[in-house]
């Protein structure tokens, strides 16, 4: 066991917790974030993707104690209260998710993708840049377009920053 | 129509909950006192058990329970079942062989659990599983339907000589061998319809919480019908009484199929919850879903087709192995035989249809429906024979379509079907627009000049959705009726619940089944709510599955809908003192024709729940409930077209274009409808060029992970081009038809039918991978 202390979606937190835990289950068992999701073992699907330091990274694939001392958003920290990220509006408005289990993951991958790309986002670059991510359900048609909407939006919303 | 009604591309209202991180699955549930389970699972395809020995895994820190698949036997839980009773041709039953939760004697397959682990935490459990010791005696496996046919195949049941279930016809076997004689041409084919894992992205999970006091059973879990589950467990298994055990399927992250049926883990977690007087959880992890989720597909079928000299189809003729797995799931024997069989006559008017399917075991996952079980599978077999006929009888392949299709309705095929309505000439005329067909010949010339070989490939799909009536399914066999049932609550202030026996697992049913009641009442579907997958609060239902919730369960809906409203116009009309054939409702009001009289929704609700001025012998309240029995299956169909480009020093294909054109009858919600294309499209062209289950000759599973199967992925797909032709389905009075499983039945043969077109050889097996595709091109 040793505590791990770190801050999660802009509050500190620390968590006792086995040497071999990961990031995943860290957020989920201890902190009660249960947004971040886990689909496979073997670090292929993406539903666990959170933010490290401003990074996607798939918190399947980092143990806790990795994480000690970072900042971590989750798809829980990324609404400014009631206000949507514009990603999350974007995969509402283009129906870019169905059953939502890939979803928390691959908002997190796509507003990093947007963010890496600055603005020079076009489809093929989004199709290649999520394929880290699984969706068994979308087809990805919607996500893509999503992701396209979102692109833009983030560029307005940086704007009038 | 208004703004959120019927029609209308309504934004979803659950996506809140879930783009926040505030949906709520089983895995997300905590439940106070849980423990967590771990299964102990056999790494061999077949072998006799010689013994368990628990006793280090009992000392292991953490350490609540260890129980076997003895003690599950000793206990009399029963086996599990298989709901669907298939006749074979000589008048004998479905030879089943029995399947206990965990097993006691045998293991038929890898992955199946000897025993479980109940711990403190699920990292205990897992670190105790490894402590368990089984002594495994391997016996020779049978891993494939060869292998398992042949002479002298291992046997996995002594009730199934030679692995044979059942051994199946439908159809006039002697008319069909006449056509063929007497045709002018005939084409055949043999066909594989690899075997495919559903992969929902949740993996399936179970939280069981037993209450001794009052000898009643929780359990949570990610199930497509829990009512069914309940029913089963009960009725079946003697875990629980009915009325002592609730049933919850929260948020569900998909299903496809798998999520169907009743599988050992939830048994054995509400089983052992009462052992360890503990609530347990199990969570699955990806790989236990590749090893133990129920697999899909897998067929080897022989078909041919007759042709007279006018190109026209005379007889179409079948010969189907299918495996079943291990064991018999919950609805496997069904889906070769009802579900696909009865599909055969695909679009076309075919006098002559015989089709025998023989149903094996082997030692595998068990297989049952997946995305629209049975019908892809006939699907691909009569679309691949249509293209390959066209090829050899050197005419357009659209054409000899159009040539052969049915434009009568309604329409009675030799295998059960009656058609009600279709246009299929509408939708193969507009995917034929949309990719502009009557260009492709220069556009692969082209390609050609540039080294590239370009395919064009036709689909037309029919499939046959919401299984009905039950009357009918019963007399085939069926264990279940298939109706579904609903209630409409009208609050006292005005709001409204809907209480459906279907369930949503993504396919937007909370946004589409207020659709309907803010049409009917003209009201915002905030102000509706839809309230499902709860056996304590929906009085029962059937589930969701084969494109069944907009047909049979938003008809249900409508039916309880409209008991509501007739109570609540004679309300109306008594409060506004006019005759109840005057009041229509508009915009949330009941209004007398013609005056500027009127009474608002929550006005007629207060009135209904005060009961102070009602009709005399009115009962206070304003709900209804309503069962809804279809009187037929409804029929969904259209066309896809696409385009491939193949690269011959690779093999590798990618998409030009993909154009699917449907007719599923009335939308709801046309941006919902065309989400669940593209996610059957995913499906069917996952299965054409990637996906595929894959076991060696001693029954291993080869594609046991992400890593090893592949699943379709961004840069895999193209984006679709969708377009919607219309004929409404007069069986049901929403003339809607179903739209969940298209994409998955119509999408393989498009693509492998453009690929061999390409290449220039029909040979090629699903899927069709690069490689496969190489050798192909270069033999
Ligand atoms: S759970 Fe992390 S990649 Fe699948
Ligand atoms: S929305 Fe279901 S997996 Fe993506």
């Amino acid at each position: 066991m040793s505590t791990v202390k770190l801050t999660v979606n802009g509050k500190a937190v620390s968590a006792d917790v086995e040497d071999r835990t990961l990031l995943v289950h860290l957020l989920r068992e201890n902190l009660n974030l249960t947004g971040t999701h886990v689909g496979c073992d073997t670090s292929q699907c993406g539903a666990c993707v959170v933010h490290i330091d401003g990074r996607a990274v798939k918190s399947c694939t980092v143990l806790a104690a990795q994480a000690a001392g970072s900042n971590v958003t989750t798809i829980e920290g990324i609404a400014k209260g009631d206000e949507l990220h514009p990603m999350q509006a974007a995969f509402r408005d283009n129906h870019g998710l169905q059953c939502g289990y890939c979803t928390p993951g691959m908002i997190m991958s796509a507003i990093d993708i947007v963010h890496r790309h600055s603005g020079q986002l076009d489809e093929e670059t989004v199709r290649t840049e999520l394929e880290g991510n699984i969706c068994r359900c979308t087809g990805y048609h919607n996500i893509v377009k999503s992701v396209l909407d979102a692109a833009g939006r983030m560029k307005v919303a940086q704007a009038a920053e | 129509m208004g703004v959120e009604g019927i029609g209308a591309s309504v934004v979803r209202k659950e996506d809140r909950r879930f783009i926040t991180g505030k949906g709520r699955y089983v895995d997300d549930i905590k439940v106070m006192g849980m423990t967590h389970a771990h299964f102990v699972r056999s790494p061999h395809a077949h072998a006799k058990i010689k013994s368990v020995d628990t006793a280090e895994a009992m000392k292991m820190p953490g350490v609540v329970g260890v129980l076997t698949g003895q003690q599950i036997v000793d206990d009399k839980i029963g086996n599990l079942i298989c709901g669907w009773a298939i006749t074979s041709k000589d008048g004998t039953g479905m030879k089943m062989g029995a399947w206990p939760a965990m097993a006691p004697e045998t293991v038929r397959f890898v992955g199946q659990a000897v025993a479980v682990v109940i711990a403190e935490t699920k990292n205990q459990a897992r670190d105790a599983a490894e402590a368990v010791v089984v002594n495994y005696e391997e016996l020779p496996a049978a891993a494939d339907i060869r292998a398992a046919i042949a002479p002298g195949a291992p046997q996995l049941h002594p009730e199934a000589p030679g692995n044979v279930i059942y051994d199946w016809t439908i159809g006039e076997e002697a008319a069909t061998d006449a056509a063929f004689k007497a045709a002018a041409n005939v084409v055949s084919l043999d066909i594989t319809n690899n075997r495919l894992v559903p992969n929902a992205m949740e993996p399936r999970a179970a939280i069981a919480e037993y209450n001794e006091p009052e000898e009643h059973f929780t359990l949570y879990t990610t199930s497509q019908n829990p009512h069914v589950a309940r029913l089963v467990l009960s009725a079946f298994y003697n875990i629980a009484q009915e009325h002592k055990l609730r049933v919850v399927a929260p948020d569900v992250g998909g299903g496809f199929g798998s999520k169907i049926f009743i599988y050992p883990e939830e048994m054995v977690a509400l089983w052992a919850s009462k052992k360890v007087g503990r609530p347990v959880k199990w969570t699955g992890d990806r790989t236990e879903a590749f090893l133990t989720d129920a697999h899909g597909r897998d067929h080897l079928t022989k078909a041919e087709m007759a042709f007279d000299k006018d190109n026209k189809v005379t007889a179409l003729r079948v010969k189907t192995y299918a495996n079943l797995g291990a064991y018999m799931s919950l609805f496997s024997s069904s889906v070769p035989t009802y579900l696909y069989a009865t599909l055969l006559s695909g679009q076309y008017n075919i006098p002559n249809i015989f089709a025998e399917v023989i149903s094996v075991y082997t030692n595998t996952v068990p297989v049952d429906a997946y995305r629209g079980a049975g019908r892809p599978e006939a699907s691909f077999v009569v679309e691949r024979l249509m293209e390959t006929a066209a090829r050899q009888l050197k005419v357009d392949p659209a054409e000899l379509r159009r040539k052969n299709f049915i434009t009568q309705f309604p329409h009675q095929t030799p295998v059960i079907m009656a058609y009600d309505i279709g246009d299929f000439n509408a939708s193969l005329d507009s995917a034929m627009k949309a990719i502009d067909y009557a260009g492709f010949p220069a556009r692969k010339a082209k390609a050609k000049s540039e080294g590239k070989l370009r395919g064009i490939g036709v689909s037309c799909y029919i499939e046959a959705c919401g299984i009905a009536p039950s009357k009918a399914v019963g007399s085939l066999g069926a264990g279940v009726g298939l109706w579904e049932s609903a209630e409409v609550r009208v609050n006292p202030v005005g709001t409204i619940e809907v209480l459906t026996g279907s369930h949503s697992h993504g396919q937007g049913h909370e946004t589409t089944f207020c659709q309907l009641i803010a049409e009917r009442l003209g009201i915002p579907i905030s102000q509706v709510q839809i309230v499902h997958g709860d056996t304590d609060k929906v009085q029962f239902g059937m589930g969701t599955y084969g494109s069944r919730s907009a047909a049979v369960g938003l008809t249900a809906i409508l039916k309880a809908m409209e008991k509501v409203e007739a109570k609540a116009k004679k309300i109306a009309a008594h409060q506004l003192e006019a005759s109840e054939g005057d009041i229509v409702i508009e915009n949330g009001e009941f209004k007398v024709t013609g005056t500027d009289k009127s009474i608002a929704l929550p006005m007629v609700a207060l009135a209904a729940y005060t009961a102070h001025n009602l009709p005399d012998g009115m009962e206070p309240g304003l709900k209804e409930g309503a069962f809804y029995d279809p009187t037929n299956f409804t029929f969904p169909a259209g066309a896809y077209i696409c385009e491939m480009e193949v690269d011959s020093a690779t093999g590798k294909s990618s998409f030009v274009n993909f154009v699917a054109a449907d007719d599923f009858g009335r939308l709801i919600n046309p941006m919902i409808v065309e989400g669940q294309v593209h996610g059957g499209l995913a499906q069917g062209i996952g299965q054409a060029l990637l996906e595929g289950a894959v076991y060696d000759s001693s029954g291993q599973l080869l594609t046991a992970s992400f890593m090893d199967y592949a699943m379709p992925r961004s840069d895999d797909l193209p984006s679709f081009k969708l377009s919607h032709t219309t004929t409404l389905c007069p069986g049901n009075p929403l003339g809607v038809k179903g739209c969940g499983e298209a994409g998955a039945i119509g999408a393989s043969a498009a693509v492998i039918n453009a690929i061999t077109d390409a290449i220039g050889n029909n040979n090629l097996e699903m899927p069709a991978t690069p490689d496969r595709v190489w050798h192909a091109i270069h033999g």
